[in-house]
C-alpha cells in the first residue's frame, strides 16, 4: 500500500461510507425462553379438551363403549355414588389409610434421610439397604404385611408407609448433601451447637429437596392405596375400583380413577402451597 | 487478646501448602495477608479461627477475650454466608440464640449493630432482596453482634464490584475508628491491603512462607483513594509479589 490515505481499514469514516440505511436491519432476537411462567388456565384447558374429545368420540361412535366409557356416564355414576352416600363411606377409610401411612412413611423417611446425610457410618450402612429395598414392588409384599400386621388397617398403613419411606429417604439425604457447606462452616465459626446447626441450617437448607421428594412419595402413596385395599377392605376407593374392575364396570372403574386423580391434583396443589409458604426465600 | 501463630506448616499428603509461618496479630490492629493464589492464605485464616487444623505448629490465643465477648474469633466470609431463609435481623439473631440471648436483649443488640451498619431500614428484608454490598454489611453486623475479640475476614470484598468495595472499605475504617478491633484480613487485592492494613504480610507462592511484612504507619482515617504514598506501598507490594504471582499462575496451568 503506497500510503495511509486509503481508508480501507476497519473504521470507515469517510462521508461516502455513510450510505442510507439500505443495509441496516434489526438484530435478530435470540434470547428469552427457558423460564417457565405460571399459566393458570392451560391445565384446565388440557383436561377440558381431552374429556370433550372422549365425550364426542363416544357419542359419535368412533370410540366404542367397550374402549372408553362416556365421560357423562362416568359423571352420572359419580353422582349416584355421591347421592347414595357411598362416596364418603369409601373416601373416609381411604383418606385415613393414606394419611396415617404417608405420615408414618414420610416422617421415618425424613428422619433416616437426615441421619444418612449427617453420619458416615449410617450412610455406609443404610444406603445399600435402601437401594435394595427401593426396587421391590411393595404390592408383592402385601401378603407378608398381612401376616405381620394382620388383615386389618395396620397392614394397609404398613404398605403405604413402606412405599413412601424409600423415595423420601433418597430425596432427603440428597437434599442434605446439597446444603451449602459454607453455611455450615459459618454456623460452626459462630460456635452454634450441633443441634442448632442441624435445626437452623441443615433442615431449612434441605427443605426444597425434601418437598420435591414429597411430591413423588405422596403420589406413590396414592398408587399403593389401591394395592393396600386389595385384601381385607370392604370400603375404600381402591376396593371400589378393584370391585368395578373385576366386573368390567368401566363407568364405576373410571369414577374411582377420577377420584384418585383428583386426590393427586389436590396433594400436588397442597405441596405447591407449602412450597410457596416455606420457600419464599428462594431466588 | 492476641493471636500468635507458632511455626505453622501444613500439607495435604505430599502436597506441601504452607511452611513454617510464625506471626503475631497485635491487639487492635488490622493485619492483612496477601499472596498469590493458592499460597494458602485462606487456609491460614481457617487455622486461626479453629475451622481447620495445621499438620504442624499451633495457633495460640494470648490472654483472655474481653468481657461480653460471645465468640472471640469471628469470621466474615467472601460469599457472605447468610441464611437465605432468614431476614436480616433473623440472620443476626441466629448467632445470639445459642448464647441464650432472646427477646428484648437480642433486639437491643440487633438494633444496635444494624444501626452501626446502616441497615436499620432493611431489618425485615430477605437476603435475596439485598445487593452484594448490603449482604456483606449484614454479615459485618452479624459479626459485630457477638462482640468478637478478633475478626477474621476472608476476602470479604472480593465478591463485590469496585465501587461497592470502596464504600465498604470506608465503612470498615469508620467502624474501626469508633472501636478499634483486631482483625486478620486476607485478600488478593493490594489496594484493599494498603487501605486497611496496619501491617501487611506477604506470603510466597506454595508452599506459603512469609516473604515480608510491610508496616504502614499512616492512620486508617487519613488514607484516601489514590493517595500517592499508598500507591508507593502498593507498588512495592506488587514488586514483591509479581514473580511469585507469575510463577503461581504458570504452576496452575501446568498442573
Amino acid at each position: 500500500m503506497p500510503d495511509g490515505n486509503d481508508a480501507s481499514g476497519p473504521w470507515p469514516d469517510k462521508p461516502q461510507d455513510k450510505k442510507p440505511d439500505a443495509q441496516a436491519k434489526p438484530v435478530r432476537m435470540r434470547g428469552g425462553g427457558f423460564a417457565p411462567m405460571p399459566r393458570r388456565w392451560v391445565g384446565f384447558a388440557v383436561f377440558a379438551v381431552l374429556i370433550g374429545l372422549a365425550e364426542w368420540g363416544t357419542r359419535a361412535g368412533w370410540i366404542s363403549p367397550l374402549t372408553l366409557p362416556k365421560p357423562s356416564d362416568v359423571l352420572a355414576t359419580f353422582g349416584e355414588l355421591y347421592d347414595s352416600g357411598l362416596l364418603f363411606k369409601h373416601l373416609a377409610p381411604s383418606l385415613s389409610r393414606l394419611a396415617v401411612g404417608a405420615v408414618l412413611g414420610v416422617s421415618a423417611g425424613i428422619g433416616i434421610g437426615i441421619l444418612i446425610g449427617l453420619f458416615s457410618y449410617i450412610r455406609a450402612g443404610l444406603v445399600p439397604l435402601v437401594a435394595a429395598i427401593f426396587p421391590i414392588p411393595k404390592i408383592a409384599l402385601l401378603p407378608l404385611f398381612v401376616i405381620w400386621f394382620g388383615i386389618d388397617e395396620a397392614s394397609k398403613y404398613a404398605l403405604i408407609a413402606f412405599g413412601t419411606f424409600t423415595p423420601t429417604v433418597v430425596a432427603t439425604y440428597g437434599a442434605v448433601d446439597n446444603v451449602d457447606r459454607t453455611l455450615i462452616r459459618m454456623g460452626q465459626s459462630f460456635d452454634l451447637s450441633w443441634f442448632s446447626i442441624v435445626r437452623k441450617i441443615v433442615l431449612p437448607g434441605a427443605m426444597p429437596g425434601i418437598l420435591s421428594g414429597l411430591r413423588v412419595s405422596l403420589a406413590i402413596a396414592i398408587i399403593l392405596l389401591v394395592a393396600a385395599e386389595m385384601l381385607g377392605a370392604e370400603y375404600g376407593i381402591g376396593a371400589y375400583i378393584l370391585q368395578a374392575g373385576s366386573l368390567y364396570d368401566l363407568e364405576r372403574l373410571f369414577a374411582g380413577v377420577v377420584i384418585l386423580s383428583l386426590l393427586g391434583v389436590i396433594v400436588s396443589t397442597a405441596i405447591s402451597a407449602i412450597e410457596r409458604h416455606l420457600l419464599g426465600w428462594r431466588t | 487478646m492476641q493471636i500468635k501463630l507458632d511455626s505453622i506448616s501444613h500439607s495435604y499428603g505430599d502436597f506441601e501448602v504452607m511452611r513454617d509461618i510464625t506471626l503475631e496479630i497485635p491487639n487492635g490492629k488490622i493485619v492483612c495477608i496477601v499472596g498469590p493464589s493458592g499460597c494458602g492464605k485462606s487456609t491460614l485464616l481457617r487455622f486461626i479461627g479453629g475451622l481447620e487444623q495445621p499438620s504442624q505448629g499451633q495457633v495460640l490465643q494470648v490472654g483472655e477475650p474481653p468481657e461480653g465477648c460471645l465468640n472471640p474469633l469471628t469470621y466474615i466470609f467472601q460469599d457472605f454466608a447468610l441464611l437465605p431463609w432468614r431476614t436480616v435481623d433473623g440472620n443476626v439473631s441466629l448467632v445470639l440464640e445459642d448464647h441464650g440471648i432472646k427477646g428484648k436483649a437480642a433486639k437491643a443488640i440487633i438494633d444496635d449493630v444494624l444501626a452501626r451498619t446502616n441497615l436499620t431500614d432493611f431489618a425485615k428484608a430477605l437476603p435475596k432482596q439485598l445487593s452484594g454490598g448490603m449482604k456483606q454489611r449484614v454479615a459485618i453486623a452479624r459479626a459485630m453482634a457477638v462482640n468478637p475479640a478478633v475478626l477474621l475476614m476472608d476476602e470479604p470484598l472480593s465478591a463485590l464490584d469496585s465501587q461497592t468495595r470502596e464504600l465498604l472499605m470506608d465503612d470498615l475504617v469508620g467502624l474501626w475508628e469508633r472501636t478499634p478491633f483486631t482483625a486478620v484480613y486476607v485478600t488478593h487485592n493490594l489496594h484493599e491491603a494498603v487501605r486497611l492494613g496496619h501491617s501487611i504480610v506477604v506470603l510466597s507462592r506454595r508452599p506459603g512462607q512469609i516473604r515480608d511484612i510491610v508496616e504502614i504507619d499512616k492512620p486508617l482515617s487519613d488514607r484516601q483513594f489514590g493517595d500517592a504514598d499508598l500507591d508507593l506501598h502498593q507498588k512495592h507490594l506488587w514488586n514483591l509479589m509479581r514473580e511469585e504471582a507469575r510463577a503461581a499462575d504458570a504452576e496452575l496451568i501446568n498442573a
